[in-house]
């Protein structure tokens, strides 16, 4: 799989709470209407013009702070491709796998890539490859998180080994 | 070589010796969800698994915004209402004088044990490590696919000694020792880790200082926190014992730790989390004078009663110079401050006292900020439109300063009030 979009560039430890807001965990119900308040709080130009297959890039400890799974979702459903951090906060880190959200950790590429620029993120050959030419290498997941991420997430990966079709 | 306590518990879980770094599949004891019960339950039907699989392990208390403030709430508590009946589920604390914040009641009805694994779809979940249980947060969809299978992974974490002496001066409490540790690793410093506190002071600590720390060991990134099993848990869980699979385990003193810290009580000043991160800390000599617009006593953090007596010390005879919120942390907790006149104290000050539940933590309801407002609080949280607004603060710090500052409307010093 290969992906290629244009980057949404953030700091260290950008929170939950920032990402989908608090007051939305039980107001925001539908999954699209989700997608429409990502970042509010961070990046209101976020929230206004990002595009299906743009890439968010950031420091450490992206998704901070609370459990919501929205924080996922609403970038998922605002068809976001892929984030690229220097790490993630374990919550987070699982919630993306669970949601078919593909993260990666490289803190290289982080500090390599700049705001507005165009990446390509090649999964098979797990390499990231910036405008200017240059080629990060990420480690590959590992086996069960791959099926989880190739399954489009945890539920139709259970789904799939309970053996419940549809 | 020595085993940490995550080694032990999830080993023991597995039917296997592992070792940090280890991918492990385990069945949780408890499943613990809130108000997020009703969309958890929406994923789990999308499954296709008639029942869950077994109802007396899950654990639903509404506490998120009750009683419901919106039609919005009102229907998902009613969803929830409806799943409970369905599925057969006897755990189930609604808008009743038995409920509370989540946290506290898994720790006061006796399913917080040691030894025992539980999830909970809040990240606070690492609360019960207070009682010696492994406890950890996790997303809907994890909860919804527990549900229905009874198992979930986990890698074994790395874990963090945290070794604790020493003495609380006058004015200072758990809270500011939480605050200063995570000042100091910062919002990641314990990024995936099981953290462990040692140590003679935390014996001296009562359950409810325990679960203050553990209460925040996610705003350090971990994965779970927890203190020994000791006298005082097994005093504390003696005949409410949900299950009898607990088992009090502990590490080995030879158990090895990715990094160790040392704290000496004596050394801390009260202090504060700044906004909007909390680990933005600052002692109360930086900060004094910041004005207030509101105080916040309440939250899964400190709003026990040992919190509310420590508050009502200082407000005794007092009046607040600001709106000042009580909400103590369960109904049994809201008792006996009625029964002990620390709500009588919290009255004649001048506080609002609301039902016992979340509150204005997480910006649902009852005392929602302006803009440019800010609020002293002794929760957990105070990123950027936590209560209700991204133009307002918010400044963490310990009941006896939460109660301090509200009389002055000004961030103020306990120590000078006490």
């Amino acid at each position: 799989m290969k992906i290629q979009g244009k980057v949404w560039k953030y700091g260290d430890d950008v929170n939950t709470d920032v990402i989908f807001a608090g007051k939305y965990t039980y107001t925001i119900k539908d999954r699209a209407e989700m997608a429409k308040v990502a970042l509010e709080d961070l990046d209101p130009e976020f929230t206004k013009n990002a595009q299906a297959g743009d890439i968010i890039v950031a420091g450490k400890n992206w998704g901070c702070g609370s459990s919501r799974e929205q924080a996922v979702t609403c970038l998922k459903e605002r068809g976001i491709g892929a984030i690229i951090a220097k790490g993630f906060a374990r919550i987070y880190y699982r919630n993306c796998l669970n949601e078919g959200l593909p993260i990666i950790v490289s803190p290289e590429a982080v500090d390599a890539i700049n705001a507005g620029e165009t990446v390509e993120i090649d999964f098979d050959a797990s390499e990231i490859r910036t405008a200017g030419g240059k080629v990060f290498k990420f480690p590959p997941y590992p086996e069960f998180v791959r099926g989880l991420i190739e399954d489009g997430g945890l539920i139709p990966h259970v789904k799939k080994s309970l053996g419940i079709s549809k | 070589m020595g085993m940490t306590f995550a080694e032990k518990v999830l080993g023991k879980a597995a039917g296997y010796a592992v070792k940090a770094g280890d991918v492990v599949t385990v069945e949780p004891h408890f499943c613990m969800s809130h108000d997020n019960a009703a969309p958890i339950a929406k994923t789990f039907k999308k499954i296709g698994v008639p029942k869950v699989w077994k109802p007396d392990h899950l654990v639903f208390i509404l506490d998120h915004a009750i009683p419901a403030p919106t039609d919005e709430h009102a229907v998902n508590h009613k969803e929830i209402r409806e799943f409970v009946e369905e599925q057969g589920i006897p755990h189930f604390f609604d808008v009743t004088s038995k409920g509370g914040v989540c946290h506290q009641k898994m720790c006061e009805e006796g399913f917080a044990l040691p030894g025992l694994i539980i999830i909970g779809s809040d990240s606070h979940t690492c609360t019960y490590g207070a009682y010696g249980a492994f406890s950890t947060g996790i997303g809907r969809s994890e909860m919804a696919a527990a549900w229905a299978t009874g198992k979930i992974w986990f890698r074994v974490p790395e874990s963090l000694k945290i070794t604790v002496k020493g003495k609380f001066n006058k004015g200072v409490s758990a809270k500011d020792l939480i605050l200063k540790i995570i000042g100091d690793i910062k919002a990641d410093g314990a990024d995936y880790m099981s953290v462990e506190f040692h140590g003679p002071a935390i014996s001296e600590m009562s359950l409810a200082e325990r679960m203050t720390l553990c209460n925040m060991g996610i705003e350090m990134g971990a994965k779970n926190a927890v203190c020994p099993p000791d006298e005082k848990v097994l005093e504390a869980i003696r005949g409410i014992e949900k299950t009898n699979e607990w088992e009090a385990i502990w590490a080995d003193e030879d158990a090895v730790y990715a990094k160790e810290l040392t704290y000496d009580l004596g050394e801390l000043v009260p202090c504060v989390a700044k906004p909007h991160t909390v680990d933005n800390y600052a002692s109360i000599d930086e900060v004094k004078g910041t004005k207030i617009h509101q105080a916040f006593l309440g939250s899964c953090t400190n709003a026990r009663i040992e919190d509310l007596r420590l508050a009502a010390e200082i407000l005794k005879g007092k009046e607040v110079a600001v709106r000042t919120i009580v909400i103590p942390a369960s109904w049994r907790v809201y008792r006996q401050a009625l029964d002990e006149g620390l709500l009588e104290t919290f009255l004649d000050a001048g506080c609002v006292i609301t039902n016992p539940g979340c509150g204005p933590c997480m910006g649902n309801h009852e005392g929602i900020l302006a803009p440019g407002e800010a609020c002293i609080s002794t929760a957990n949280r105070n990123f950027k439109g936590r209560m209700g607004n991204k133009d307002s603060f918010i400044y963490l710090a310990s009941p006896m300063t939460v109660a301090a500052s509200a009389l002055k409307g000004e961030i103020a010093d306990p120590r000078e009030v006490l």
